[in-house]
């Protein structure tokens, strides 16, 4: 188990607002961590953080010598959302491929080996019968799927997942995480969502994020603790989730 | 027939002018459809003229004048849209028409006759001077070396700019050096069809080449090829009976868009009767 990030104390937001207030978290390489929280809380804010996307007021973000470096990718990353052109001209496969483009990258050509890594990253999520497709012939699952092989292929140590499960159906609800459950063994995840009560039976441990964050190192919370770290979740679950996992408020 | 249409220097000329104008607006109309920047290039055509109007009045070469003004009216709208509050159509709408409106007053302060106006508002295929072809021949060398060399990052920004952001790919420079090759293709083809029609240049033979396939380096090869008939009909047209070349272009370009439309049309109710059977 060795250190994959580590994030000190940090201070951030967009114009000289702070969404994260004093923010400290350490990411192992073996993590799944659940991120919940209210709608603005911050969630997005702290992944754009870790991303590099928007530098901290104050604090410190280190990563792994791994992530540093490394000339590939080490940071896999799902979106929120994403502004993809349904109509725009490119295949599956490229848009697989172009996950393993990063920095200046000159070379017009994919080499044989990042074509053969794409194919094994396609195989791996189950979508190899896509590979020709034009991205305006998917659906919405499957170009979630799509976007997580896209964020696979570099193999990286940490993948990012942002509300991955908010426009699609329920099945790939449970595909997905059936698929992040073997992606784990190979890399940390930090995955947010709304879903309180079915993450939990997947996620290791959770993060309660609102302006501060609490950090839960169980996937086991009650409503009270919810409440304790400033994160009023009502922790109402459609599905079936195992009562073990979630303890209901107790009159 | 053929032979002696060659004879004429200033048929060679814009025969060559065709094929160049082909080549870049096949590649640069290619990136401008697929990013959905069909308006903005309107905008950047149109500011250009503010170019045109200062190079009469100076007396410089007036597309010379518009290829600066052009790129900086490009870079200006790219600029305000990304790092202000100003909306980006806004934006383009002011240029567009204060470009027009620059050009307009430049062209009556210069004193006397404003020779060949009609050229650049319509174009004239059959006046491309030598200089022209150079600077287009310039043109296309560049594009095709920018787009053999980053053509894996210009597709990758393309399609989703922000997750090539969280790739550290350097994506506003790059959306810099790509606007200035729009602005400099669109002005540098001014003479071919003029600033009223160029941009159905940029346009047309991807629509067409959008027809058959759904690949950004395809669309921009049978652009190319559809951009070449286009050209060499509406050159023949233009020649025969003596009407602005950018007309004949378009006009022959629009006719092989029906064309293949149909064509397509009747390939889909074929293979469907082929399915019922
Ligand atoms: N690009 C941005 N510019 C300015 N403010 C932003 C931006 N993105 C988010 N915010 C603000 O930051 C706060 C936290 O947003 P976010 O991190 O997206 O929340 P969450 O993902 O938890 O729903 C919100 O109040 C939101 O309005
Ligand atoms: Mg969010």
């Amino acid at each position: 188990m060795s250190k994959v990030v580590e994030i000190q104390s940090v201070f951030a937001g967009y114009n000289g607002d702070i969404i994260l207030n004093d923010v400290s978290i350490d990411i192992f390489d073996d993590d799944f961590i659940g991120v919940i929280g209210p709608n603005g809380g911050g969630k997005t804010t702290l992944l754009n953080v870790i991303l590099g996307l928007i530098k901290p007021y104050k604090g410190s973000v280190k990563f792994c010598d791994d992530l540093k470096f490394g000339r590939n990718n080490k940071i896999g990353y799902l979106p929120q959302q994403n502004n993809i052109d349904k109509k725009f001209p490119i295949t599956v496969k490229d848009v697989v491929l172009s996950g393993l483009i990063y920095g200046v990258g000159f070379l017009s050509r994919y080499s044989k080996q990042d074509k053969l890594k794409a194919e094994e990253t396609l195989r791996k999520i189950g979508i190899s019968d896509l590979s020709k497709y034009a991205i305006g012939e998917l659906s919405g699952g499957q170009m979630q799927k799509v976007l997580l092989s896209r964020a696979i292929v570099s193999s990286p140590r940490l993948l990012i997942l942002d509300e991955p499960n908010t426009f699609v159906d329920n099945q790939f609800e449970g595909e997905l995480y059936e698929i992040l459950n073997e992606l784990n063994k190979e890399m940390a995840i930090i995955i947010v969502t709304h879903d309180v009560g079915t993450i939990s039976s997947y996620v290791k441990t959770i993060a309660c994020v609102n302006r501060t964050l609490h950090y839960h190192k169980s996937n086991i919370i009650t409503e009270e603790q919810l409440a304790s770290y400033n994160c009023p979740i009502k922790l109402i679950t459609h599905g079936e989730v195992p009562h073990t996992v979630l303890k209901k408020h107790s009159h | 027939m053929i032979s002696e249409f060659l004879q004429y220097k200033f048929i060679t000329n814009s025969l060559l002018a065709g094929i160049l104008a082909s080549i870049s607006c096949g590649i640069i109309g290619t990136y401008i459809v697929t990013r959905r920047m069909v308006f903005l290039s309107g905008g950047i055509t149109h500011a250009s003229f503010g170019g045109i109007g200062i190079g009469y009045f100076f007396g410089l070469n007036p597309i010379i004048s518009a290829a600066i003004f052009g790129v900086l009216s490009a870079l200006g709208i790219e600029f305000v849209s990304k790092k202000t509050e100003i909306r980006e159509d806004s934006v383009i709408g002011i240029l567009w028409s204060f470009g027009m409106a620059l050009g307009i007053m430049f062209i009556f302060l210069t004193p006397g006759y404003a020779p060949n106006l009609m050229s650049y508002l319509f174009g004239s295929i059959l006046t491309v001077s030598t200089l022209d072809i150079w600077m287009m021949f310039g043109l296309s060398l560049i594009l095709i070396m920018i787009f053999i060399l980053f053509f894996r990052i210009i597709l990758f920004i393309s399609y989703d700019q922000e997750y090539a952001k969280t790739h550290k790919i350097a994506v506003d420079l790059i959306n810099y050096l790509l606007i200035s090759l729009v602005a400099l293709t669109i002005v540098l083809n001014i003479k071919v069809v003029g600033i009223i029609l160029v941009i159905s240049l940029l346009t047309i033979p991807q629509s067409i080449a959008n027809l058959f396939t759904k690949n950004f380096k395809n669309i921009i090869l049978i652009s190319i090829v559809i951009g070449l008939i286009g050209a060499f009909l509406g050159l023949v047209i233009s020649y025969k009976i003596n009407i602005p070349s950018g007309a004949s272009i378009i006009f022959s370009l629009v006719m092989i868009f029906i064309i293949a439309k149909l064509l397509q049309l009747l390939k889909r109710k074929i293979n469907l009767n082929r399915q019922r059977i």
